[in-house]
Formats: structure tokens, sequence, C-alpha cells
């Protein structure tokens, strides 16, 4: 329960700060962010869109994890962890892209350029779309378990490449790209204290929030199948 | 030895019915032509045929590659194979089959289209040669572990393009940019990483899926 309300005050005081604290030229007090130039006010989306880009790739690790694990035992409770964690993927993965989109189009001028990254968040996109698609093909239950689990598995090992690959054919619009002239990444050299701790605390905010909906997720998913099977030696 | 009896058996069986073999024929010319009706009386810019022969390879490989697996249900006879072969027996004759498969269509497709594009003009042949090799391994591997998957989930026309293509995408952006090098002329050293990328995708994507392939095979 503290938990519960501490997430909540967390994710609060994130919202608020993020939304209305001020940028201004020279921040003086505690509560105001600096100007970046060719970010201005467009810089605050930083709080919500960094995240969800961040739990994608979480969910998309748990998923890859959780189907490993249940390769090797069989037991169906971890599919049900890693359908969860994939149901709350392909949630952020769309908040990612369309809160990526809108901040580009402001930023960058269009809402989508093909950059590096937002290649990878598209076949992220791609990858999830997929596996529920084979998912919702397969009536049997351990059937269904095994075969996403390998795609999971074929799927995590390839991603690698667009961290390599990406960088190299496209030119990247993200900050700390490859070919990135102004000054690397915004975290390290243009954020100030109070705007780099607001940016982790929401980090760390939606990280709790995202493990937190995981296991009501797969809990859910796991007594809803023990009822099914109750109902049926009944039935 | 019994993976190559597998592989021959596959291979009778395919001249017997000619059915991927057709398939993908009719299928490499009825892509090649859209994009001949499409392009018209345009002239295509020399690094848009780069892109445009991966489509056709890939379009091309969607329609017949899963065959090797779905038809081994069709028929029902993947019971018997489990029976007198060991999953990495059956894996490796079905990969030799695919691998055949995809140089020959590739060949064709490359062949066809460098005679019906003339903007197509390969200036390093090659730095051309060595990626289309490479790519076309990693194709059939990609391809191979996706047919098994397939062919065990019920539904199977619709889902293998859409399985295949995250997984393929690496492998096509890297091809697809190697092509634009040898096009372009560029030296072999400079298209090394680019090269390196590919044989590693080859090299992972063979090691998981021969070790993820047991999975499949018992379900």
């Amino acid at each position: 329960m503290i938990w519960k309300i501490f997430l909540f005050l967390l994710l609060c005081f994130v919202s608020i700060a993020g939304i209305t604290f001020p940028i201004v030229e020279n921040p003086q007090r505690w509560y105001e962010f600096p100007f970046i130039k060719g970010l201005e006010e467009n810089a605050k989306i930083i709080f919500f869109h960094v995240p969800t880009a961040w739990l994608t790739v979480i969910a998309f690790f748990m998923t890859a994890l959780y189907s490993f694990k249940y390769l090797r035992k069989k037991n169906l409770d971890d599919d049900a962890k890693s359908y969860a964690a994939a149901q709350l993927g392909i949630i952020f993965c769309i908040l990612a892209t369309v809160t990526g989109a809108v901040w580009a189009k402001f930023a960058w001028g269009a809402f989508w350029s093909w950059d590096p990254r937002q290649t990878s968040i598209f076949a992220l996109l791609l990858i999830y779309g997929a596996w529920f698609a084979l998912r919702s093909s397969i009536e049997s239950e351990e059937k269904r378990a095994t075969l996403s689990s390998v795609y999971a598995i074929i799927a995590f090992v390839t991603v690698p490449f667009f961290i390599f690959v990406m960088p190299r054919i496209m030119t990247g619009l993200h900050p700390g790209s490859a070919d990135d002239t102004n000054a690397g990444p915004v975290i390290d050299f243009k954020m100030n204290a109070n705007m780099q701790l607001i940016f982790f605390l929401s980090l760390i905010g939606f990280t709790i929030l995202y493990f937190w909906m995981w296991r009501l997720g797969y809990k859910s998913l796991i007594y809803r199948d023990k009822l099914n099977k109750q109902l049926l030696i009944r039935g | 030895m019994k993976s190559f009896a597998l592989f021959k058996k596959d291979i009778n069986s395919e001249l017997r019915t000619r059915y991927a073999i057709n398939s993908l024929a009719m299928f490499v010319i009825v892509t090649l032509s859209v994009i001949l009706f499409s392009i018209g009386n345009e002239t295509i810019s020399e690094s848009l045929t780069g892109g445009l022969f991966w489509v056709v390879i890939f379009f091309t490989s969607m329609s017949g590659l899963s065959r090797v697996f779905v038809s081994e249900e069709e028929r029902g006879t993947s019971l018997t194979l489990q029976l007198i072969a060991a999953p990495a027996t059956v894996f490796s004759g079905k990969l030799l089959f695919n691998l055949i498969l995809v140089f020959a269509m590739n060949t064709v497709i490359a062949v066809l289209y460098s005679a019906l594009f003339e903007a197509f003009i390969i200036r390093n042949f090659l730095l051309f040669l060595v990626s289309f090799i490479f790519g076309n391994i990693g194709l059939a591997f990609a391809s191979t572990i996706i047919a098994a998957i397939i062919s065990k989930a019920g539904a199977k026309g619709t889902l293998y393009p859409v399985l295949s293509f995250p997984i393929l995408l690496p492998l096509i952006l890297t091809s697809v940019q190697l092509t634009l090098f040898s096009i372009d002329g560029t030296s072999f050293e400079s298209a090394q990483f680019e090269l390196a990328i590919v044989v590693c995708y080859d090299v992972i994507i063979l090691t998981t899926s021969y070790m993820l392939f047991d999975f499949i095979w018992k379900e």
C-alpha cells in the first residue's frame, strides 16, 4: 500500500513539475528549467517520451527473458508473464511512437523521417504486432506458448543489429547519434540539475508503474487460467 | 549423412510436383512486371534499383520458402519424419534445400533484373557477389526457421511475411546498402563493416535457430 501512495505522489509530482515549471534563459530558482537551443518549450516532452521508449525496451527484454524461462521449465505461468510484459510493451511502444512523432513535428519539422531510432521503434512495433498475430493464430495453450517463445527469442537476438546497423545507414537526428555535431547527449550537457532530477524521477516512477502493472497483468492471467480449469473440472 | 538423404527426398518430391519452383518462378515474373508497369516510361535513378531489387527478392522468398515445412504438415508426414530422424538432421536437411532454392531463385532474379533495368549497373562486381552470397545465406536461414514456426501454427499463408519481415529487416537494410555500394563502385575495404554485419547476422540466426528448432519440432 505504501508503495502505491509513494508511486502516486511521485508521478503526480513528475507530471505537474514536467508540465508547469517554466523554461527561462538563466535558471536561478529551483523550479526553473534552462533554455536549450533548438528545443525550447518542446524540451518538456522529454519527461514523458523517454520513459515510454525505455519501458518498450524493458518490456521486450522481459518478454524474451520469460520466453526463455518457459522453454526451460515448460511452466505456463512464465508464458503468462511474458504475455503480460508484451501487452504493456505494445502499449508503451505505441505511446513512444506517437509522442516521438509529435515531438519530431515540432523539433525537426516532420512527423516521421526514418531516423535510426525511429526505425528501431518501428521495428519493435512490427515485432510486437507479429508476435500477437502469431499468438492469436494458435488454439492450443502449450503450442502457443512454445511457438511464441521461440519467436520472441529469435526476434530478440536480431534487435541488437538495429543499434549497430542503423546509424551507419541513415543519418541520425536524435542527440547522441554518430554524426551529431551539436555537443552530444542532451542529458549530460544541457540539462541543469533540477531538470535531470525530474527526468530521472520520471524514469524511476514509470519503471515502478510498469512493474506494478505487469504484476497485476500476469496475476490476473494466471487466476483466469486457474478458474477456467476449475470450471472445466466441475462442469 | 541422413540430412543429405532428407535433402534428396525433398528434391525428388519437389521435382515430382514442381509446386515451389513454379510458384517462385511465376512470382518473380509477376513482381518484376508489376514494377515495370508502375514505372512505365519514367527513368528511375540508380539508387532506387538497388532497393527495388531487394523488394523483388523479399516478396518472392515469402511466396515459396515456407513450402519445406508446410508441405510436411499438409501431407501429414511430419510425425513419420519425427520418428526416423533427429530434429537437428531434419533441420539441416530442410536448410540445405532452402539454401539451394534461394540461390537458384535469386540468381534468376539477378539475371532478369539486370536485363530489364538499364539503370541497374554493378560497378564493383566482387562486392556485389560477396554481399549477394551472404545475403542469400541469411535469407535462407531466417526463412527456414520462420517456416518451421508457421507450419506448426494454424494460419499459414498470410502469417509468413508478417513474421519474417521484422526478423529479416536488419539483413535487408544492410543488403540494400551493400547493393548501393556496389552500384556506386565503392571499394571492398570501405564496405567491410556492412559485410561484417551480414556475416554476423548469418552466424547468429543459424545458431539461434539450430538451438530453438528442437522446441518447435517436438510440438
